[in-house]
């Protein structure tokens, strides 16, 4: 077992025959990863990846031809909007977006879109997941992580790669490492994720790695503190960034001032998770 | 990107808010010149990006054209919070009988927009805000389908508006919510909305803020950005698409990521060093962008080390490698650098440096403390 991705999930790639979109699909391809085709408006009928992998004009002609069940996206920001449109249009219930600098109006409008149709999406802005020996999908490096019980959700990108390093490097594997994202207005956030992995009887213990801003973490302290029962270490990052440009008083009056390193620090040790002073630490805290 | 009152003002009455008459000066002069032109008692307002112009002294009241002139002088001398006045706006005086707070901004949290609105504007209201958060009234907004007017009175009649002042008040509500679109703003505020003493509503202030991702489809707006106050290495970042923010210190760092950027600084402080800087280099930086954030870096005089974090994902290591080369022949650097590679096409990148008399490292908190003893010399 393990959470959202593994040996059985059936991939399209949207934006296949991009630079990034073929350059990764080669890499997941590589790492196991079950792709089974590509959607690039215009240039349906040919193949990537020696004849390997049919590309398609679109993703419900995707999703006919080879019964995809998740769909990743590698699209310049402008269009990154309508390609989460049509993946959820053509049914796809698991859909991953890479793209970073997706306007929050239009990803505000895909997120409410989305969950009228009863579709997840992970991202947009983040190195998707990656569940170790059964499938990569997004950036992640795959060489860099091994297989075992504990569960890593993070905000961050490259900064989910040092964690997983560091693990490897003390023999520590992972179940399954989801990258959330860093955008403000998002698919999936920390809650959902550990909720998944509290679910997942190959989880048993779970990292969270978080950042300055918005209050995504202190409310999954409020569900680590509440509900869950397996073991989570965590870090934060940005503890000495200098402090945020504001926004008006509405972001403080939505917000409640809430937000800084300190705050989050505070609250996920009230709920007994243990906070590393920095990431090669974390999974010595385990 | 952030825009000052008087242009936020500006779109407000392009979308049928209204707003007092009045028009920006850069000189005394001109100043004088709009109070004459519009008569009777003016404000003269400092436009500066930061909060508190009034608490600040940077917002006061002219009589008369030659107070307005004396006034201008004054504001145009000063500094808010290490900011110079360069322009100040000349408003009409309002005779103001109360004042409202509305704005819409992002709901992270909800995933969708929400008007905000408080019988009790003005400066106070993040007090107001903490300590009776019943005085102030959230209204989440469907993405899909946008404002409606029912919400608008809805939120007119749990601020108590006065009846005769809600069609105006849905009408200004209606304005808010197309400013707040059509500009992909993540904030349009009016604080404070008045009622004036001749019962008219009109927005006495208004600040706007836009989301930096949609300048693509917002020509207009990008042109409106004030660069005045940015460090001329902050605009340079941008023309690359870096994201870059000077600070104190004296170890320059490149990072891709924010995360890692952040957690790089995190680290540096951890073992006694000081970042010079926050960069980002982003998501499959190439190297030509890799180039211009070195040579970013090293232009702060300051910078005694400069650590170079890369965890190859979507960027390779190889081509972030190129860059660093590059930008050396180009630059000299003088000052000792430490580079870690890991990730996708690490080992061509390390292989590529080999020759550059580089420090190198294998982990985070080997990397940073070899910056921070180079730094120390």
């Amino acid at each position: 077992m393990s959470i959202l991705v593994n040996k059985n999930t059936r991939l399209i790639v949207q934006g296949i025959t991009g630079n990034e979109g073929l350059f990764h699909t080669t890499q997941m391809a590589a790492y196991g990863t079950n792709v089974v085709g590509g959607v690039t408006p215009g240039k349906g009928g040919e193949w990537v990846l020696d004849g390997k992998i049919p590309v398609f004009d679109s993703v419900k002609a995707a999703k006919d031809a080879t019964d995809a069940n998740a769909s990743i996206i590698f699209v310049p920001a402008r269009f990154a909007p309508d390609a989460m449109f049509e993946a959820a249009d053509a049914g796809i219930p698991l859909i991953i977006c890479i793209t970073e600098g997706v306007v929050i109006h239009d990803m505000m409008r895909v997120r409410n879109y989305l969950d009228q149709k009863g579709a997840r999406l992970i991202g947009p802005n983040c190195p998707g997941l990656l569940t170790p020996d059964e499938a990569k999908i997004g950036i992640i490096p795959g060489n860099i992580a091994i297989k075992g019980n504990v569960g890593v959700v993070s905000r961050s990108g490259t900064l989910t790669y040092e964690v997983l390093y560091a693990m490897k490097n003390l023999g520590m594997g992972a179940s399954t490492c989801v990258g959330i994202g860093g955008d403000p207005v998002n698919g999936t956030n920390f809650t959902d994720v550990l909720e998944m992995f509290e679910n997942d009887p190959e989880t048993e213990k779970v990292i969270m790695i978080g950042e300055i801003g918005g209050n995504e973490e202190e409310k999954a302290a409020e569900y680590i503190r509440t509900k869950m029962t397996k073991p989570v270490a965590s870090f934060i990052a940005g503890q000495t960034a200098p402090p945020g440009k504001r926004m008006g008083h509405a972001g403080a009056i939505i917000e409640g001032g809430a937000g800084t390193a300190a705050d989050k620090i505070r609250a996920l040790e009230a709920a007994g998770v243990k906070v590393a002073k920095h990431p090669e630490e974390i999974p010595t805290l385990l | 990107m952030k825009l000052h009152e008087y242009q936020s003002k500006n779109i407000f009455s392009k979308f049928g808010i209204p707003i007092p008459k009045g028009c920006v000066a850069t000189t005394a002069q001109e100043a004088k010149q709009v109070a004459e032109e519009l008569g009777g008692p003016v404000v003269i307002k400092s436009q500066v990006l930061v909060g508190g112009r009034g608490k600040a002294g940077g917002v006061k009241l002219a009589k008369n054209p030659a107070e307005a002139e004396q006034l201008a002088t004054q504001i145009l001398g000063m500094e808010i919070k290490g900011l110079p006045v360069r322009k100040v706006l000349v408003d009409e005086a309002s005779a103001i009988d109360k004042e409202i707070y509305f704005s819409i901004t992002d709901d992270r949290a909800a995933k969708k927009p929400v008007m905000i609105a408080s019988a009790a504007g003005g400066v106070d209201i993040e007090e107001v805000a903490a300590k009776t958060p019943e005085k102030i009234i959230k209204v989440n907004i469907d993405p899909l389908l946008g404002l409606r007017e029912y919400q608008a009175r809805d939120i007119a009649l749990a601020i108590d508006l006065p009846r005769e002042n809600w069609k105006e008040f849905t009408k200004i509500a209606m304005g808010l919510w197309q400013v707040y679109q059509n500009t992909d703003a993540s904030l349009a505020e009016i604080n404070p909305l008045v009622i004036t003493q001749d019962k008219k509503l009109v927005a006495l202030d208004g600040k706007m803020m836009i989301d930096d991702n949609a300048l693509f489809r917002q020509a207009d707006l990008a042109e409106m950005r004030d660069t005045d106050e940015d460090a001329p290495a902050e605009i340079e970042a941008r023309k690359y698409g870096l994201s870059f923010i000077k600070l104190d210190g004296n170890i320059g760092c490149m990072v891709n990521g924010a995360g890692l950027a952040m957690t790089s600084m995190d680290v540096i402080k951890l073992f006694g060093g000081d970042p010079a800087n926050f960069l980002d280099v982003g998501g499959g930086a190439g190297a030509e962008k890799v180039a211009a954030a070195m040579r970013i870096i090293l232009s702060d005089p300051n910078v005694k080390a400069v650590l170079f974090n890369i965890f190859g994902g979507i960027t390779r290591c190889d081509e972030v490698a190129r860059g660093i080369l590059a930008a050396m022949d180009e630059v000299k650097p003088k000052v000792p650098m430490v580079v870690r590679l890991v990730g996708t096409n690490a080992e061509e990148g390390r292989r590529l440096l080999e020759n550059a008399n580089m420090i190198t490292a294998e982990t985070l908190a080997d990397a940073a403390k070899k910056a921070v003893a180079a730094a120390k010399g």
